[in-house]
């Protein structure tokens, strides 16, 4: 029993660092609705900060003084990034601040490696608590007891400044209502940038904290964003009383199947540990079908702002249009008369093809669906692993094991959209992504099936697709065949009424439009076509692993429907063409790659907000967001 | 006026990723032997940086003294994304862009094998340099690959004489949850059952990679009252659960044996926090003396004024292996220069090995010793080589045991 309770102040230490993060990320969000994916990279750079700091300095000023300077620091460059960056994009669609964040992620990794190097840089101990307190007859870091009441220090600190100081009131305010509050003569701008540098501050206070516990290392921006995200949705958005009770809960969870590790059960043995890898995510999921706003959220204040003005009406395509999608296909289709000048060619065009269908199907229930998924890799990996399956243990030929794709993509969809339609806004995004994340930790960890970590080998397509010409084509079809048919729905009866429940559900009920029954019927549909992309990719390929169905892969989706443009049908098409393109060449391009893909997108976001599409729309002449 | 323009805005469009596609058709010198290396750059940059240097002070030298077989060596260096889905399109851009002669590289496990199936599928010849996972040379090994590094298996065999020695009963085990630690962990318990049936194996801890909660698992790992702990952690996790045991005294008294942690990439960071006194595999170039090493060493230390990591040796021995394929087969044509690694003998900066006919696997060792603080710093006392030969089963019993597919 001891060791139970012992293992729980091991867990409220670990919340600790969780909830700053967690509070820094609700605070933004609740304010500004600015979903920030570089959050992650905050604390990153806290904690980078700290470590040099406190390599200058030294002794215990160096490390005590170098946490209060990086949390600052790191603070002044969040109010950098909100005015210099963020302010020029708050009048475009919500979600694309999302894709700009994202390219500043990616920018801000290369400099860290620039500046600091490849390798891992451990801090010094706390000075003055680098010993042990013995409790339960076991040892305790001083400074796991340090941290143990800091945080709570930091919660009823955040909490007094909301419910006492006129700051806090308008925080409170702007998170209900932030355009009454600017017409009541608040100066919003500054608000946001005070916002978004407490949020930042949090952050880096957060990482550099840990300078005593964990490396200071590049991967540490995606490790942190995803948890960060978990204890914000676990929370409810814009809580921090929430933030904290939902790191305390995590990190408890953790330190509990930590604590219990191997239990065999007759012949089953269960190694309780390897939950760590998921639990977060089963409790968020857990947490949000039951409470569809988190533990303490409340439904998100209304938004009006010209960014969120609801799409134009959709088009049929005109002569333009359909003269321009012939010859692109006919280019398309011509390609493989070019393989022996451009054998390369194919294999990205490939590559290519399949973005295209993975985004056409996530921009279907993102765009005209109005459910943003985050987890979209779920249905890539189900029809991936699906396909994969079905080759393995059934044998089954090329054909059918394309069909199981989407089959299988289509049961997960449909369990999963069951649950997820009930919710909204980024509450659904964030059951979608532990769904996702669920899918992949079975993917991962269930070896006898799946071939854990490293997944499935050796499925290749046969005769007569066995060369890349042919698997070409066969992919130019699947790809033309999905993206009409995905159309052809969005003007079809179906079409107009997920729409309409997207644009007014109120009224799309008061019509007799089964609202959620036609988002559960297209979240399914997404999946299916999506499972097809799963497919499609792993016989050009030859092998499929947890990594390619993993977070990455969705946020990639993301930003691809989100490059294009989410208010045009043409946007994913364009998005994932550009990107996939982008991406391959600027890889080969640069060691420091990722920093130009991240600067290219924050390039286009400046340039054209509102997509690719959005832009060409606008520079036809037609108005925005009627483009076909 | 604007049918016209969205038609022509729309053409403009359709160009653009033809044109992309195409992209531009490299002249290509018959003159070098074009070797296409693809590695995780940036998802792995504290282990490859040092290997691209080494690959880089190899190449330098083997043209330095007129390339092989006539012709120079070029190195065609990629990132492979971080993910088999990228990596295997990288691999196509080498082969049928760049025209390269043949493919090395790769880090991580699932990347190796995704690139050996595609190497298998397009007769491409590949030399996995660095991925561990034995599945490469035996279970979904191929004829077309050929692996460098001390496998899994290897590395496990390489601190079972230890563990044995030790005669302790009761074992914890601490490994990341992937196939890596999963193997490793596997293998042992296995061999050392064997050798010593009443062992007990009292907890295992598999965190995932890269996000572990170290003070709870030092404490869980404490708490099943372990004599001897069996860890395979690297990277910020073993710096993170070497800080914490430290602290609450879950190493105090118990003895260890440590995958890899021997490696400067990993050894360096811990500082002052290195756990005294366990046995690991890795790399101590501060305390090699063979004359193969020494050069090696001088050599590198001029060209880039650092030392050298285990990463370093790697690429170094990848180029090297690849030029004395080569020059055995006289030729880079894939099919020669798979008869010319049967049984290729190279030297490396540890001496002598050989590539095996019967599983494809290189038989360079490593260095088994005691970790110490020196002046604040980690290093491997007592260490020892070992012949990556003396680790691996026989090719006898290979065939026996069906370890590989016969093709």
């Amino acid at each position: 029993m001891d060791a139970f309770l012992f293992q729980a102040l091991n867990g409220f230490a670990s919340a600790s660092g969780l909830f700053f993060v967690g509070a820094g990320l609700s605070l933004i969000f609740g304010v500004s609705r600015i979903v920030n994916s570089a959050h992650g990279s905050l604390y990153m750079l806290g904690l980078y900060f700290a470590w040099t700091i406190s390599q200058y300095m030294g002794g215990a000023l160096g490390f005590w003084g170098g946490i209060v300077l990086a949390a600052m620091a790191v603070a002044g460059l969040g109010a950098l990034i909100e005015v210099s960056l963020l302010r020029r994009i708050y009048h475009v669609p919500q979600l694309f601040q999302l894709l700009a964040t994202f390219g500043l992620m990616l920018v801000i990794n290369d400099v860290a490696l620039g500046l600091w190097g490849a390798e891992d840089l451990l801090g010094p101990r706390a000075p003055g608590l680098s010993g042990f307190v013995t409790i339960f007859g076991r040892r305790l870091p001083q400074y796991d007891l340090f941290l143990i009441v800091v945080g709570p220090l930091v919660l009823v600190a955040l909490h007094l400044l909301l419910a006492r100081s006129r700051f806090g009131r308008l925080i409170r305010a702007a998170t209900q209502d932030r355009e009454m509050l600017g017409a009541l003569g608040v100066n919003q701008a500054l608000l946001f940038t005070a916002v978004f540098a407490l949020g930042s501050f949090l952050a880096g206070l957060g990482g550099a904290l840990q300078l005593a516990r964990e490396p200071a290392s590049l991967s540490l921006d995606l490790a942190v964003i995803s948890e960060a995200f978990v204890v914000v949705v676990i929370g409810g958005m814009g809580s921090i009383t929430g933030a904290f009770v939902a790191a305390v809960l995590i990190a408890q969870i953790k330190a509990l199947c930590i604590a219990i590790g191997v239990v065999s059960i007759g012949e089953l043995t269960i190694n309780f540990s390897q939950l760590t890898l998921v639990a977060e995510f089963v409790v968020m999921a857990a947490v949000l079908v039951v409470r569809p706003y988190g533990l303490f959220g409340r439904p998100q204040g209304a938004v009006r702002s010209a960014g969120d003005a609801a799409d134009m009406p959709l088009r049929p395509a005109g002569r333009p249009l359909l003269v321009a999608a012939t010859a692109l296909a006919l280019a398309l289709l011509s390609l493989p008369l070019l393989e022996a000048r451009f054998p390369y060619a194919l294999i990205v065009g490939t590559d290519v093809l399949i973005a295209v269908v993975f985004a056409t199907s996530l921009h279907f229930i993102m765009g005209p669906g109005g459910m943003h998924s985050f987890g979209h890799a779920a249905y890539f990996g189900l029809g991936a692993y699906g396909a994969a399956l079905a080759v393995k243990w059934l044998a089954l030929p090329l054909g059918a094991a394309l069909l199981c794709a989407p089959l299988a993509a289509l049961a997960g969809a449909l369990l999963f959209g069951w649950f997820a339609v009930r919710l909204s806004g980024i509450y659904l995004a964030m059951l979608t992504l532990a769904f996702a994340q669920i899918v992949w930790s079975i993917a991962f960890q269930w070896e006898e099936v799946t071939g854990g970590s490293n997944g499935l080998l050796g499925i290749w397509p046969p005769s007569p697709f066995d060369n890349r010409a042919a698997y070409y084509l066969l992919t130019l079809a699947v790809a033309v065949v999905a993206v009409i048919v995905l159309r052809r729905l969005l003007f079809a009866p179906f079409g107009y009424a997920l729409r309409a429940g997207r644009d007014s559900p109120l009224r799309a009920g008061a019509i007799g439009i089964d609202v959620r029954r036609m988002q559960w019927l297209g979240f399914a549909l997404s999946g299916l076509v999506c499972g097809l992309a799963g497919g499609l990719f792993v016989f050009a390929k030859g092998s499929i692993s947890p990594e390619a169905i993993g977070v990455g892969r969705s946020i990639d989706g993301i930003v691809m429907v989100l490059l294009g443009g989410i208010q045009s049908l043409i946007g994913p098409i364009v998005g994932a063409g550009v990107y996939s393109l982008l991406q391959d060449m600027v890889m080969r391009q640069t060691d420091y790659w990722r920093a130009l893909l991240g600067g290219v997108i924050l390039l286009i976001v400046l340039l054209f907000p509102g997509g690719i599409a959005g832009a060409l729309a606008r520079w036809t002449q037609t108005p925005a967001g009627a483009s076909r | 006026m604007s049918s016209f323009r969205t038609a022509f805005a729309l053409a403009l469009l359709c160009c653009v990723p033809v044109l992309c596609i195409a992209g531009g058709a490299r002249a290509q010198g018959a003159a070098t032997i074009k070797i296409g290396e693809l590695n995780s750059y940036k998802a792995q940059p504290a282990f490859l940086e040092p290997y691209r240097k080494g690959m880089e002070l190899a190449v330098e030298e083997i043209n330095g003294a007129g390339g092989v077989a006539g012709r120079k060596l070029e190195l065609v260096v990629r990132d492979d994304g971080g993910n088999p889905g990228d990596a295997v399109r990288v691999a196509e851009e080498l082969v049928t862009r760049e025209k390269v002669d043949l493919l090395a590289g790769t880090f991580l496990s699932h990347i190796g094998l995704a690139v050996t199936e595609f190497a298998g599928r397009r007769k491409v010849f590949f030399l996995a340099a660095e991925p561990l996972t034995d599945k490469i040379t035996w279970q979904n090994g191929n004829a077309y690959t050929y692996r460098l590094r001390t496998s899994t298996y290897m590395q496990v065999a390489m601190l079972l004489p230890a563990a044995i020695a030790a005669k302790k009963k009761r074992w914890a085990l601490v490994y990341p949850n992937f196939e890596y630690g999963q193997a490793a962990a596997a293998i042992f318990k296995e061999q050392l059952r064997a050798a010593q049936p009443d062992v007990e194996f009292v907890t295992e801890q598999a965190p995932p990679l890269g996000r572990i909660d170290a003070g709870a698992v030092a404490q869980a790992v404490d708490d099943a009252k372990p004599d001897a702990i069996f860890n395979a952690l690297f990277s910020a996790d073993l710096a993170k659960f070497a800080r914490e045991g430290n602290t609450r005294g879950t190493f105090n008294g118990r003895f260890a044996v440590s995958l890899l942690s021997g490696e400067p990439e990993y050894l360096d960071p811990l500082r002052d926090e290195v756990p005294v006194g366990w046995i690991v595999t890795g790399y101590p170039w501060y305390a090699i003396e063979t004359p193969e090493h020494k050069a090696f060493i001088e050599a590198y230390r001029r060209k880039f004024n650092d030392y050298p990591r285990f990463g370093s040796v790697i690429g170094y021995s990848t180029i090297k292996s690849i030029a004395a394929g080569i020059a055995k087969a006289g030729s880079s044509d894939t099919d020669k220069l798979l008869k010319a690694f049967e049984n290729l003998k190279v030297v490396g900066p540890f001496g002598p090995f050989e590539y095996r006919a019967c599983d494809h696997q290189a038989t360079m060792g490593a260095y088994v010793g005691e970790l110490a603080l020196r002046d604040g710093k980690g290093v491997m006392v007592d260490a020892k080589f070992v012949d990556g030969n003396t680790v691996l089963p026989s090719c006898a019993e290979v065939a026996s045991r069906r370890l590989r597919p016969q093709n």
